[in-house]
């Protein structure tokens, strides 16, 4: 896994080996053949114009409004950006598990490993949903139903999906326990919820995930709810198992750090939109959309001088309710011109491989180089 | 990961098994002196319920004429030899019918919460989950059976289907069951109906869903396991406006036909010696009050004992 140099922040990552690109990807094709995951697809996921709105009372919201992008088989892409721009619906989305009402995707099509996701029957979708696609919540506390015991929770999707024998999937609940690090994991079966640390409900929660070899896992925040030192752990365990069973992964956070430990590659979401795309060296060496510098900037540096100010984006996310025509980071953007309050940039293309961004200033013959 | 945990493994004793919801429920409900109070005298109607014609002195139709001959042709009062709680008119031992009502007020009891979980629980879990012109349309017929009044259309089913089969069915009683159940059973579907739209919106909801556990399932499995304990508590609560709709009934004649009595059926027949013979009506109220007693008292502690959360809050 590649680490980018310079601008990294410091804290916090899980330790790293250091790659190159072609290493990377010699070593993910490596991984998947090993882990025997078949190419049904170009891509394991392509998510083509998704909309997806809310009918409020006060209007209709458009929480993801024409976001596209692929993933890749093995491949784990990052989805970064503030609290409600849209991060959680797209990941919701794709399972189709917003709830509806008051959610529904209006536009766009999801290619999951060749299959159309949002023709499918209610009832195929509910097969595909733990056995093809995992998915981790952010709160593991939550999460898990506080009346029934680990090792039927984890059991669950395994009788559901897989048809084995009440003997073959207690050894397999056995070894994803084991695998996701808890201790005498026999003997914890019969255990509640609340007899576990909030650390490994969420070890848990990623042996639930990956308890049928999906081929993706929607990982929602799986961090932000624990401790630091936690934090490390669990996703060196969702790295370290994700390209063991060459499982794709949709990291979804707010924290720039562990996108860049993390993440192949990266995408900027803000207010419904993607807003910047690059592999995760070019988005951290050279970002080309003041969103994504913002984000850069307000991680705290362990260079930083003591009791200086931590530095934010000032103001707010739009309402996503009427969306004007025009750049939506406009309102909060220091080098904002005439041209961002009149017209909404496009995705357009910018240095390094698949890079792409919406920026007027960015762009080709735009003020900011 | 793998040698940290075989390190831990080596130095951390096994954690101590928890004790579970159940038994620490249970550990609450003891220090409650009045809910045991109540525990207690559940326990003895239980028993009378079970045991009582096994152990009762007479049969409840035997006439003790010559008793009553030698008494002026008078009910006994209590503590004459052979009959402790006295006779009634007819010279039939009095303890010996309270035992067999109690069997009747036991049955009804719980035969009758059967009927309303039956009706309640799933009216209630679709409503809830399904929510919308569904939730609307069960919700709405709910309301009118709340509406009418119980005792009316209780008399009027009891009326109406007295001469029948389905009437006559276990001496009258069934009827009794089926009637006071179609009445009664809104309250629980309201009940799980709140607790599924509570808990339905939950995250392990969320997470059930997301790893393809079918509706059926997450509302069987996931949703009424959680909500169980007000369900409890107002089956136990229920139990009494139960063994009262059936005393009430019987007090009026509809429901359980003679010469089987049931505790209201005793208050009417002793009515007419209420100036002489005050027993006939004071025994079978007590027992009633007693039983009443013991339930609420019960259903107070469980409450309690389930949501300790609740405890000092109402």
């Amino acid at each position: 896994m590649e680490r980018p140099e310079g601008d990294v922040p410091a804290a916090d990552l899980p330790s790293i080996i250091e790659l190159s690109p072609d290493e990377v990807r010699r070593s993910r094709s490596d991984a998947l053949t090993s882990a025997g995951v078949v190419r049904k697809a170009d891509k394991l996921l392509e998510v083509r114009g998704l909309k997806t709105q809310f009918f409020t009372a006060d209007g209709i919201i458009q929480a993801v409004d024409d976001v596209s992008f692929d993933v890749d088989y093995g491949e784990t892409l990052g989805l970064v950006g503030e609290s409600g721009c849209g991060k959680s619906v797209t990941a919701l989305s794709i399972a189709r598990l917003v709830p509806d009402p008051p959610g529904k995707i209006v536009a766009g099509q999801i290619l999951f490993d060749g299959i159309d996701v949002l023709s499918l029957s209610n009832e195929a979708m509910r097969k595909l949903r733990g056995k093809e696609i995992g998915f981790i919540f952010q709160d593991p506390l939550t999460s898990l139903n506080p009346t029934l015991t680990i090792g039927y929770q984890i059991g669950e999707s395994i009788r559901e999906h897989m048809g084995l024998s009440e003997k073959a999937a207690r050894d397999r609940i056995v070894e994803l326990l084991a695998k996701v690090g808890i201790p005498r994991p026999a003997d914890r079966l019969k255990d509640y919820p609340h007899q576990f640390s909030g650390g490994m409900r969420q070890r848990v929660m990623i042996a639930i995930a990956l308890s049928c070899d999906p081929k993706l896992l929607l990982a929602d925040e799986p961090t932000t709810a624990l401790d630091v030192t936690i934090q490390a752990q669990i996703l060196e365990l969702i790295q370290t198992l994700s390209s063991e069973f060459g499982t794709a992964v949709l990291l979804i956070t707010h924290d720039l750090g562990i996108a860049a430990g993390m993440c192949h590659r990266v995408n900027v979401m803000y207010a419904g939109r993607i807003v910047e795309t690059a592999t995760v060296d070019d988005m951290f060496e050279n970002p080309r959309m003041p969103y994504a510098w913002g984000l850069l900037d307000s991680l705290p540096r362990i260079d930083d001088i003591r009791g200086a100010k931590l530095r934010t984006i000032e103001g707010m996310p739009p309402l996503l309710i009427s969306p004007p025509d025009a750049c939506r980071f406009g309102p909060r953007c220091r080098y904002v011109r005439d041209v961002c309050r009149e017209d909404e940039p496009e995705l357009t293309v910018r240095a390094g491989e698949g890079h792409l961004a919406r920026c007027w200033a960015t762009e080709p013959g735009g003020w900011i180089s | 990961m793998a040698t940290n945990a075989t390190v831990l493994e080596g130095r951390l004793a096994k954690p101590k098994q928890s004790a579970g919801l159940w038994s620490d429920a249970f550990g609450r409900l003891r220090k409650n002196r009045l809910a045991i109070l109540g525990l207690v005298l559940v326990i003895l109607l239980l028993s009378a319920g079970l045991f009582g014609p096994i152990v009762a002195p007479w049969d409840y139709k035997v006439q003790d004429l010559q008793a009553i001959f030698a008494n002026g042709n008078r009910p006994l009062p209590p503590f004459s030899p052979g009959h402790l709680f006295g006779t009634d008119s007819l010279g039939r031992d009095l303890l010996s019918r309270m035992l067999d009502g109690a069997r009747i007020s036991v049955t009804v009891a719980f035969v009758v919460q059967i009927v309303i979980l039956g009706i309640g629980v799933p009216i209630g879990a679709l409503a809830g989950w399904f929510g919308g012109r569904l939730d609307n349309a069960l919700m709405r017929f709910v309301d009118v059976i709340y509406a009418f009044p119980d005792l009316l259309f209780i008399i009027l089913l009891s009326v109406a289907f007295r001469e029948t089969a389905f009437g006559q069915a276990l001496d009258g009683l069934f009827l009794v069951f089926v009637a006071i159940g179609l009445v009664s059973w809104v309250t629980v579907a309201r009940l799980v109906r709140g607790q599924i739209l509570a808990l339905k919106e939950t995250e392990f909801v969320e997470a059930a869903r997301a790893i393809g556990v079918s509706d059926r399932r997450i509302v069987v499995r996931h949703l009424l396991p959680n909500g169980i304990s007000p369900i409890i508590v107002a089956v136990t609560l229920g139990i009494p406006s139960a063994i009262l709709a059936e005393a009430t009934l019987a007090f009026i004649g509809v429901g359980v036909q003679p010469p089987r009595a049931s505790w209201g059926s005793l208050i009417a027949d002793g009515e007419k010696y209420v100036r002489g013979d005050p027993h006939l009506v004071l025994f079978p109220a007590v027992a009633i009050a007693l039983a009443l007693i013991g339930f609420t008292f019960l259903g107070d502690g469980l409450r309690d004992a389930l949501d300790p959360k609740l405890k000092g809050k109402q």
